[in-house]
C-alpha cells in the first residue's frame, strides 16, 4: 500500500501528535421508509499515532456502526474516512480488502477463531492470506504467540484455551500483519475483571507503539484508566471527547 | 494460494464428522451410480456378444430384427443377391439358433449354436484345443470355454453328447471375445450341420455376413440390400440397434437410469445438506476472514476447493469400491455382467461435479451475502 507523504494528506501535524485516522461527517442509517433508523449522524473525529482511543456509550449509541465505517467494513451514507492519508471509501471492494489486510487488525468480540485449526494456524491466517509461505507464516505465528504469552499453546485448538487466552490469540492474529490500526470490539466483555484488565494492560504495554493507533469499543468503565482519550457517543452522535486515565509508558510490538 | 487452500483443507478435514459424512455420502452415491451404469454396460456388451465375436463388417438381416438373438430367417436366394451387389468383396451365411443338449447325466441344457459358413468358416472362434478344420469331422462341434462352459459338464475334446437327438462330438475348445447375455453355453459347427441338427423353418439363413471391398462401398451395399427388402447394418450400427432395444424397449435401461438418478439424488442430498451445514457452521468465521481482508474470490476458491476435494475423494473411493465389488463378484459369479467403461466413469464424474457445484453454490451464496459488519456487531 503506497501511502501519500505530502503534508496535510497523511501525517498531519497536530502539535506533537500525527493523525492516523480522520473521520469527517460520518452518517449511516438502516432500513427504508418508516423503518429507517439513523445509527450514526455526522460524526467527526481524529485519532493519533501512539494513542489508545476508547469509544464508549450505551447500547445502540452507534459505536460499532461508527467503528465499522472507520475500519472499512461498512460503507457510510455520507462522510469520509482517511487512514494514513488514504481515503478508504474511494477504494474498490478488493482494494479495500487488501487495505484492511495490510493496515487494520481486528479483534472481534467473540474472537471468531477457527475451532478446527490450531492456535498457531489461527494466528497465521492474515499472513497466509498475504501469500506468505506456510512455514514462514507458522514461524511468525509462533513468535507472536510467544509475545502474547502462549508459546506453549501453539498446537492446541482454541477451544481448549480459556477466554483470556483466546482473547490473546485473537490479538496475536490481529497483530501478526503489523497493522497501523488495531480495532478491538468489547475486548473485556466476556472476561472477568482481572483478566480484562490484564488484557488491556498487555495491549497498552506491549501492542501500542508510536506508529500504531488503537481503537477500542467498550462498556467496561473498569478499563477506562488505560485510555489516552475517550470518545463518548449517544444516539449516534459524538457527545464529547475527554482524556483518559492513562499515563503508562509503553514499548510496543 | 496454496496456504489458503491448505487452510481450507484443514477446516474441512478437521471437522471429522462432517468430513466423514461428506465422503461417505459421495462415495455411496458414486458407487451406486457406477454400479448401476456398469451393470447396464455389462448387459449391453453381452447383448451384442455375437456381433463382436463374429466380427463381420456388415450384417444383412430382416428389417424386423431387433437383437442378434432373435434372427428372422431369410431365403437362401438373398445370399446370392447380396453377393451380386457391387462393392461386396464376399458374403457368407451365418446360422444362429438355440438347441437342447442332453448331457451324460441325462439332464438337458439349452445352448446357442452358431453355424459357420462351410467354405470359409468366417466368424470362427479362437481355438484353444484342436484345429478349426476338425469342425468338418463327423458330428463335430467346438465348445466355447467361457463362464457357461461348466454348464455342459466341462467337456473335453472327444466327449460326446446329444443335440436334439443327434450325436454330437466335441472336436475342439475355443474362446470368444465376449460372453452372451442369456447365460447359456455356445457351440460352433458348420452352417450345414447346424441346419441338419436343428429344426428349421422354410427359410434358414439367420444373417448374411458381408465384407465390402472398401468402406466407401458400404452406402451402395446398404442401398442394394434395401432394394431387395432387407437391411444392411455395419457392426457398430447393429450394436447400437441392440443397445437401443435393451435400453428403451425392455425396461432395463429405464430401471437402471432411475436407480442412477436416485443414487444421484441421494448423493446430492447427503453431500449438499452436509456441506451447506458445514458452511453455515463456519459462516461467521468466513465473515471474519472477509473483515480481516480476504476477498470474495479467495473465499469462493476455498469453498470450491473444499467441495471439489470431497467430491473427487468420494469419486475415487466410490469407483474403487465399485471396481473391487465387481472384481469380487466375478471371482464368485462368472456370469456377472458388469463393465466399468470410460463412459460410466465420465457420467459419474459429471454427476459428482454437479453435486459439488450445487453443494458449493448454496454455500458460496451464503458466504458472499455475509457482511463483515454483521460479524463485527455480533
Amino acid at each position: 500500500m503506497n501511502m501519500p507523504d505530502t503534508p496535510g494528506n497523511a501525517f498531519t501535524k497536530t502539535g506533537a501528535k500525527t493523525v492516523a485516522i480522520r473521520a469527517e461527517g460520518l452518517t449511516k442509517g438502516f432500513g427504508e421508509g418508516e423503518t429507517y433508523t439513523r445509527a450514526v449522524s455526522d460524526v467527526s473525529f481524529e485519532a493519533y499515532h501512539g494513542e489508545i482511543l476508547f469509544v464508549v456509550g450505551p447500547s445502540g449509541s452507534g459505536k460499532t456502526t461508527m467503528l465499522s465505517m472507520v475500519s472499512g467494513i461498512l460503507r457510510p451514507d455520507a462522510g469520509s474516512v482517511s487512514i494514513e492519508g488514504q481515503d478508504i471509501w474511494s477504494l474498490s471492494t478488493d482494494q479495500l480488502a487488501h487495505f484492511r489486510l495490510n493496515t487494520i487488525g481486528f479483534v472481534f468480540q467473540d474472537f471468531h477463531l477457527f475451532p478446527r485449526l490450531t492456535t498457531a494456524e489461527n494466528v497465521a491466517i492474515p499472513l497466509i492470506i498475504k501469500r506468505h509461505p506456510w512455514d514462514e507464516a507458522m514461524s511468525e505465528a509462533r513468535r507472536f504467540l510467544e509475545i502474547v504469552g502462549l508459546a506453549n499453546r501453539a498446537d492446541v485448538p482454541p477451544v481448549k484455551l480459556s477466554g483470556g487466552e483466546q482473547q490473546r490469540v485473537a490479538i496475536a492474529r490481529a497483530l501478526i500483519a503489523q497493522p497501523d490500526l488495531l480495532v478491538l470490539d468489547e475486548p473485556t466483555a466476556s472476561l472477568d475483571g482481572d483478566t480484562g484488565r490484564n488484557i488491556i494492560s498487555f495491549v497498552r504495554s506491549q501492542v501500542l507503539n508510536d506508529k500504531r493507533c488503537i481503537l477500542i469499543i467498550t462498556h467496561d468503565s473498569r478499563i477506562f484508566e488505560f485510555a489516552d482519550r475517550i470518545l463518548n457517543m449517544e444516539d449516534g452522535r459524538v457527545t464529547g471527547i475527554e482524556d483518559g486515565g492513562s499515563h503508562v509508558a509503553h514499548e510496543g510490538v | 494460494m496454496f496456504g489458503i487452500l491448505r487452510i481450507a483443507y484443514k477446516l474441512l478435514a478437521n471437522d471429522r464428522t462432517k468430513f466423514t459424512a461428506l465422503i461417505v455420502g459421495i462415495t455411496f452415491a458414486v458407487f451406486l451410480m457406477v454400479q448401476m451404469t456398469a451393470m447396464f454396460a455389462g448387459v449391453l456388451s453381452r447383448s451384442s456378444a455375437t456381433v463382436y465375436n463374429v466380427g463381420a463388417s456388415i450384417w444383412v438381416m430382416d428389417p424386423a430384427v431387433q437383437t442378434v438373438s432373435n434372427s428372422i430367417p431369410m431365403p437362401d436366394a438373398v445370399l446370392d443377391q447380396v453377393r451380386s451387389l457391387p462393392g461386396v468383396k464376399f458374403a457368407v451365411p451365418l446360422y444362429s439358433g438355440g438347441g437342447l443338449v442332453k448331457l451324460a447325466d441325462g439332464t438337458y441344457q439349452a445352448v446357442t449354436i452358431m453355424g459357420l459358413d462351410d467354405t470359409t468358416l468366417f466368424g470362427r472362434p479362437q481355438m484353444l484345443k484342436g484345429q478349426i478344420e476338425d469342425i468338418y469331422g463327423e458330428s463335430g462341434f467346438i465348445a466355447v470355454v467361457d463362464s457357461e462352459y461348466t454348464k455342459l459338464g466341462s467337456p473335453k475334446v472327444g466327449d460326446e453328447f446329444e443335440i436334439n437327438d443327434n450325436r454330437a462330438r466335441i472336436v475342439g475348445l475355443a474362446r470368444v471375445a465376449s460372453n452372451g447375455l442369456f447365460g447359456v453355453p455356445s457351440l460352433y459347427t458348420t452352417y450345414s450341420r447346424a441346419l441338419q441338427y436343428l429344426p428349421n423353418t422354410r427359410f434358414t439363413t439367420s444373417y448374411i455376413l458381408v465384407e465390402p471391398k472398401s468402406a466407401a462401398d458400404i452406402p451402395a451395399i446398404r442401398d442394394g440390400v434395401a432394394r431387395i427388402g432387407y437391411i444392411a447394418l455395419t457392426r457398430d450400427e447393429f450394436v447400437s440397434q441392440i443397445s437401443h432395444f435393451y435400453t428403451f424397449k425392455t425396461g432395463i435401461g429405464t430401471n437402471l437410469l432411475m436407480m442412477s438418478a436416485i443414487a444421484f439424488i441421494v448423493g446430492l442430498s447427503i453431500s449438499g445438506q452436509t456441506f451447506y451445514s458445514f458452511i453455515l457452521e463456519n459462516l461467521e468465521k468466513f465473515g471474519a476472514l472477509k473483515a480481516i481482508g480476504m476477498t470474495s474470490r479467495e473465499l469462493i476458491t476455498m469453498i470450491l476447493f473444499q467441495a471439489g476435494f470431497v467430491s473427487l475423494t468420494g469419486y475415487g473411493l466410490g469407483t474403487g469400491l465399485c471396481a473391487t465389488m465387481i472384481w469380487l463378484a466375478r471371482a464368485r459369479l462368472p456370469d456377472y455382467a458388469s463393465i466399468i467403461t470410460a463412459g460410466n466413469l465420465l457420467l459419474a464424474l459429471g454427476m459428482v461435479v454437479v453435486i459439488a457445484g450445487v453443494s458449493s453454490w448454496f454455500g458460496v451464496r451464503r458466504v458472499l451475502r455475509i457482511e463483515p459488519f454483521d460479524i463485527f456487531r455480533g
